[in-house]
């Protein structure tokens, strides 16, 4: 009898070969496997968090907690960055635009820039950082000292009763933000652009009014609201579901960060084009 | 209705897993005597097969006390008594009921007959003292802000709580091990359970706050009349304040039974817990 085969199964070499491309093509599958798991964990945890929306009791009072630490706590930071990256779009608006002598668009340039990517895009960023990073520690701490079955063992829906007002705060608190931002950047475009380039003030008024329009901020806040949804529901994830100690917590804090922002620039991409697709078949 | 199931002798028992000859009983009628009681339970976590067919009977109105070493499964136990994790297999017998096919709503109606007190208090970070006490009443029920107060203030008072200075408007971090412990267990009392269930109270505390924990568990027992069911590891606090004793290990109750007749037990895992803890002289080895 050969060494490879056998009276009663196939050839020891084709079984061999069928493990090695079974076990291939699992490796191959491993990551869509994990990226349908990973999205499918999500989208549960948002159903049921959105299920404790509309279900009695409703507490307003940790709505209203969560919109004060994402929305006004946010405010410093926003404001901060929404200057600064305002004045810098200036700047690089006046850089490229002195090449063909037409410095007066940067009011425009920089007002459409805010409102349909910088603004919301930075906005989410900076919350992610800020209040998405607090959310995923918060959590985390409260499962690893078992306050979350805490809440279970009396009844609470640790759900509906910890994340849905986070999400919904978030999502709401989102475009707010993302407005201010887009005030404080033009503020800040506007100062450099009139006190430091000495841009004629009229020029820059009357070019953002004409070029801009409310469907720029519409697109904008819309965006915001969408960015606001993911990177709350990724922190949420990462903080209500660990396990272990505080490294962690800490671990997760970091992976809230950084799904929340690869989440909301991955968004970013889509929803643009989407936007764009629905607004030209509308006119 | 009768459910034929394997039970272990009702005052003390040894357990081997998958052995025990087989006894018929009903469960399902209220019993007098045991208000809890565990019939072959089951839990894996991933390859960890930690609970092996578990029988386990808590004895109304009395302090229950579950040892074992650990990572034996003495939380997943007590979880599984909470609701906390369905088990794979068995059934848990509340006051005639199983409660594993319980869902959602159910449980929470069940979970109103117990308090939990967790191993390091679980206080809710957010609130001050006054609001972790009075969050079981707020969440339950319409009651006004005067008749919570009046309950929270009666079970400081009874806890000792009520001349601690400022205390109700301290926040967790501020507290003593200790305190944090009277108040989580004043949190697991305010609704009037009644099972209470400790997850190894006495850990992380000094000799002299062990014991006034202890003792805080004693005079609960007798003062609020509950069933009292405490994991623990710590040999001394057992014998002081157990009626009932049953041994956890390799995944099921091996011994169980009135403090006395559990010390004098023969088998080895016991008599290891036993005479490590400095409670009985350590016996020559043949």
């Amino acid at each position: 009898m050969s060494a490879s085969s056998s009276v009663d199964g196939p050839p020891q070499k084709t079984v061999a070969v069928n493990a090695i491309a079974a076990a291939l093509l699992d490796a191959a599958l491993a990551p869509i496997r994990w990226g349908l798991k990973y999205a499918g964990d999500h989208a549960i945890l948002l159903g049921q968090a959105l299920t404790g929306l509309v279900r009695k009791p409703f507490r307003l009072r940790l709505f209203l907690e969560q919109a004060q630490f994402v929305g006004v706590g946010s405010l410093p930071i926003i404001c901060l960055v929404g200057f600064f990256s305002g004045a810098v779009s200036a700047q690089q608006a006046i850089a490229a635009l002195r090449i063909f002598n037409q410095e007066r668009f940067v009011g425009a340039t920089v007002g459409i820039s805010l409102a349909q990517e910088l603004a919301p895009v930075f906005a989410a960023l900076m919350i992610t950082a800020r209040a998405g990073s607090g959310m995923a520690t918060e959590l985390g701490s409260m499962r690893i000292t078992e306050q979350i079955d805490a809440l279970t063992t009396f009844a609470v829906d640790p759900v509906q009763y910890l994340i849905t007002p986070r999400i919904i705060a978030t999502v709401i608190m989102m475009p707010i933000m993302t407005m201010v931002f887009n005030i404080v950047g033009l503020v800040g475009a506007y100062l450099y652009a009139i006190f430091l380039e000495h841009i004629d003030l009229g020029q820059f008024i009357e070019q953002f009014r004409y070029w801009t329009d409310p469907k720029d901020y519409i697109i904008g806040a819309s965006k915001a609201a969408v960015f606001g949804l993911t990177l709350s529901v990724a922190a949420c994830f990462q903080g209500f579901y660990v396990r272990g100690g505080a490294k962690e917590v800490g671990l997760a804090t970091t992976r809230a960060v950084v799904a929340g922002s690869v989440s909301i620039l991955v968004c970013d991409y889509f929803l643009i084009d989407i936007f764009h697709l629905l607004w030209s078949s509308q006119s | 209705m009768v459910f034929p199931i394997v039970t272990p002798a009702p005052t003390s028992s040894d357990q081997t897993p998958g052995a025990g000859p087989p006894a018929v009983e009903d469960l399902s009628r209220r019993d007098e005597r045991w208000q809890i009681r565990v019939r072959n339970l089951h839990k894996t976590f991933g390859p960890q097969h930690v609970l092996r067919g578990l029988n386990l009977d808590i004895e109304r109105g009395r302090t229950n006390i579950i040892i074992g070493g650990s990572g034996q499964g003495k939380s997943v136990l007590m979880k599984h008594l909470m609701g906390l994790l369905k088990p794979d297999e068995g059934q848990i017998w509340v006051d005639g009921e199983d409660v594993v096919p319980f869902d959602t709503r159910q449980m929470a109606v069940l979970r109103r007959k117990f308090g939990m007190v967790f191993q390091y208090a679980a206080l809710f970070d957010s609130m001050n003292v006054v609001e972790n006490i009075a969050f079981p009443l707020i969440e339950r029920y319409k009651l006004s802000r005067d008749e919570i107060m009046e309950r929270v203030r009666d079970l400081l008072r009874r806890l000792d709580l009520e001349n601690v200075g400022g205390i109700e408007q301290k926040f967790p971090p501020e507290l003593s091990g200790g305190q944090r412990k009277r108040v989580g267990l004043a949190r697991a009392l305010i609704d009037r359970p009644e099972i209470l269930l400790y997850d190894e109270p006495t850990t992380g505390l000094d000799p002299v706050a062990t014991k006034n924990v202890d003792d805080m568990i004693r005079r609960t027992a007798d003062e609020f009349h509950v069933t009292s069911v405490v994991i623990s590891h710590d040999m001394a606090s057992t014998f002081r304040i157990g009626d009932r004793i049953s041994m956890l290990a390799q995944g099921v109750i091996i011994v169980s039974g009135p403090p006395a007749e559990v010390l004098v037990s023969r088998r080895p895992e016991l008599r290891e817990f036993v005479e490590t803890s400095g409670l009985v002289p350590r016996e020559e080895q043949a």
